[in-house]
């Protein structure tokens, strides 16, 4: 946005509009009650349920997965039904250099997110290109050839058994991962945290609000002069970045990763959470995996056929009834006077 | 040497044919209303289902039971077409994935309750089994009547879209929908029938795969990417590009186990990708 500063002559003359798009911006990111309070509140499983804490460190996990979907599909509009590809590239990357000797958390989580990102770089060649069925089809594919990539080269990511000897050494030299989940819940939490800041400020950015443009008009955007495969592919790779960091999160806290990391089920979970929470507003995808974790934890007992028939009916009715999801269904309850708290 | 090369062949194209059964319906209602269908395979399932019930609890002959198939699949779809699947029309995508995942959970759900999750058996007659020699190859008997069955469908739907006045008009939504229906041409009741007619030929498929394939709850969803695949890959509306996508994916598939087993299903979704880089709008495609 530094370029309308250099005011070229005919710009001078809109100085008063072109202020407008600044404090438009500037009015999104003020931080509201809600938000605070909501912040607040993820504290609060330390001192209620503190014997939840692996659960609540999982959601955290899980949630900033969604977040990094919901970058791609609820801001630029990329449908993905792989996603976590980036997500499982993330826990093995996280896994094979603990197991090689590197089990520092932190380096662990930065190495994981570049080589993240260096996938979601060269795939979102492949992303870019395509819309609609040949996108979902080309995501669906870059999954399923994932899974077999690490069941195949079982030398490095130990196949179908997991990845085992996974030890992951205290966060900053201090805290040591306990059994009952308070340092993977603190760890956790402070990464989703910090990275749904770097998101917040970048969807109310300039370039968030281009990546919108996308979302609602991709043919319109290169004819105002703003061309899409660029934006897209950023947006692609940070997203992919963001799972990764989401993986190697889970790594680091079970000392654990298999297949399922990468699996179908995976992609098809976060979708679901994403839109049960709401897309385009980065809490939906909080909320989404909040009720979606908590659910299936308190219904593990039932046959997991009987679970999906219950999440496919959710599924329908959100789709029908709430198709702004559950924080889309609570906005229209609010009155518009007191959203901007 | 020859003998086997030949045997891949014919193997591959009776599962192809099978593959296009199961997936032409799907590709002339995308192309129609751009409504993505995943629930596809759950009206495929729906005739398989149907298909094992009159055989082994009825006493229905196979033939007799396949008509019932097609019927039943079509009845359900255009059912769900007329209540739930038309508000969805004007959603994004995204909405569309999703609604009609959840209905794959819900059929998949309700068929692990009422048959279980165990593979259903079915006995084809005795005509239809065995196999013949020729040219050093023993040619299965129900392969032969998957292809010749699939292509008298073939050939009456070629015919039905190029020489029919009702064919005409579903060229004509699948090309333009707006100016169609500036011409008077009732989109939704084109659609409505299409809708049916495709479906029931997916559970027409359905009923004639068990004997190659078999039937669990998780049909729907594991030959759902198969069919997405013929969709994509043949492009939109084509059913041409459907016939010659699915002879090349079940010929693929089946030569790829026969010759590159530990490959697995790699090769496929690399050539899948790799087409769909080079031409997105699949090899016979006119739209997105």
């Amino acid at each position: 946005m530094s370029t309308t500063n250099d005011a070229p002559p005919q710009a001078v003359a809109t100085t008063a509009q072109a202020a407008t798009p600044h404090a438009f911006l500037a009015a999104q990111t003020r931080w509201s009650v809600f938000e605070v309070a909501f912040w607040l509140a993820t504290l609060l499983p330390f001192f209620l349920f503190p014997t939840y804490l692996s659960l609540a460190s999982q959601i955290a996990i899980t949630a900033l997965f969604a977040v990094s979907l919901d970058l791609i599909l609820g801001y630029a509009g990329i449908i993905s039904l792989g996603h976590a590809v980036y997500f499982g590239v993330g826990a093995y990357t996280a896994g094979i250099i603990s197991k090689y000797g590197w089990g520092e958390p932190i380096t662990g989580l930065l190495i994981s997110a570049a080589v993240a990102a260096a996938v979601g770089y060269v795939t979102s060649f492949l992303i870019v290109r395509v819309q609609h069925l040949a996108l979902l089809m080309i995501t669906l594919g870059l999954a399923f050839i994932a899974v077999e990539l690490a069941n195949t080269n079982a030398w490095l990511t130990g196949g179908a058994d997991g990845l085992q000897g996974v030890d992951t050494w205290n966060v900053l030299g201090i805290w040591r991962f306990d059994l009952w989940g308070r340092t993977a819940y603190g760890y956790s939490l402070a990464v989703l945290f910090i990275l749904f800041i770097v998101a917040r400020r970048m969807v109310h950015s300039p370039f968030g609000l281009a990546l919108r443009g996308i979302r609602e008009n991709p043919v319109r955007m290169p004819a105002i002069g703003a061309p899409n495969q660029r934006r897209l592919q950023k947006v692609f790779v940070i997203s992919a970045a963001i799972a990764g960091v989401a993986g190697a999160l889970l790594t680091q806290t079970t000392n654990f990763a298999s297949l399922e990391v990468l699996g179908f089920q995976r992609s098809a979970d976060v979708a679901i959470m994403l839109i049960l929470g709401g897309t385009g507003r980065l809490y939906g995808a909080i909320v989404g995996a909040i009720i979606f974790m908590v659910a299936r934890d308190q219904l593990a007992d039932m046959n997991p056929q009987y679970w999906y028939f219950w999440i496919g009916l959710l599924l329908m009715a959100v789709v029908l009834f709430l198709p702004g999801g559950v924080l889309g269904g609570l906005a229209r309850l609010v009155p518009a006077r007191w959203r901007k708290l | 040497m020859g003998a086997q090369i030949l045997g891949v062949l014919f193997d591959g194209f009776a599962y192809g044919m099978l593959l296009f059964l199961l997936s032409v319906g799907l590709s002339v209602t995308l192309g129609l209303m751009n409504f993505i269908n995943l629930a596809h395979g759950a009206f495929a399932m729906i005739g398989g289902y149907v298909t094992v019930t009159l055989m082994n609890y009825q006493g229905w002959p196979f033939l007799a039971s396949l008509p019932i198939a097609f019927l039943a699949a079509a009845l359900v779809s255009v059912v769900l077409e007329r209540t739930l699947f038309r508000r969805l029309y004007k959603s994004d995508p995204l909405q569309q994935v999703l609604f009609t995942i959840g209905l794959v959970f819900v059929f998949s759900a309700i068929a692990a309750y009422l048959f279980t999750t165990e593979i259903q058996p079915v006995r084809v007659p005795e005509y239809l089994r065995g196999s013949f020699e020729a040219m050093g190859y023993n040619f299965g008997v129900y392969r032969i009547f998957l292809i010749v069955v699939a292509l008298l469908i073939t050939a009456f739907l070629v015919i039905g879209l190029e020489y029919t006045r009702f064919g005409a008009m579903v060229r004509a939504a699948v090309d333009n929908q707006r100016m169609a229906s500036g011409l008077g041409i009732n989109v939704e009741t084109v659609f409505a029938v299409t809708f049916a007619l495709g479906s029931g030929l997916a559970g027409l498929g359905g009923a004639l795969s068990i004997e190659i394939v078999g039937l669990d709850p998780s049909f729907a969803f594991h030959y759902l990417v198969y069919m997405l695949i013929v969709v994509a890959v043949g492009g939109l509306g084509s059913i041409r590009g459907s016939f010659v996508a699915a002879s090349l994916l079940g010929i693929g598939d089946v030569a790829g186990k026969y010759y590159v087993p530990e490959l697995g299903a790699f090769l496929i979704y690399v050539l899948m990708i790799g087409i769909l880089f080079f031409v997105p709008l699949g090899l016979f495609g006119k739209r997105a």
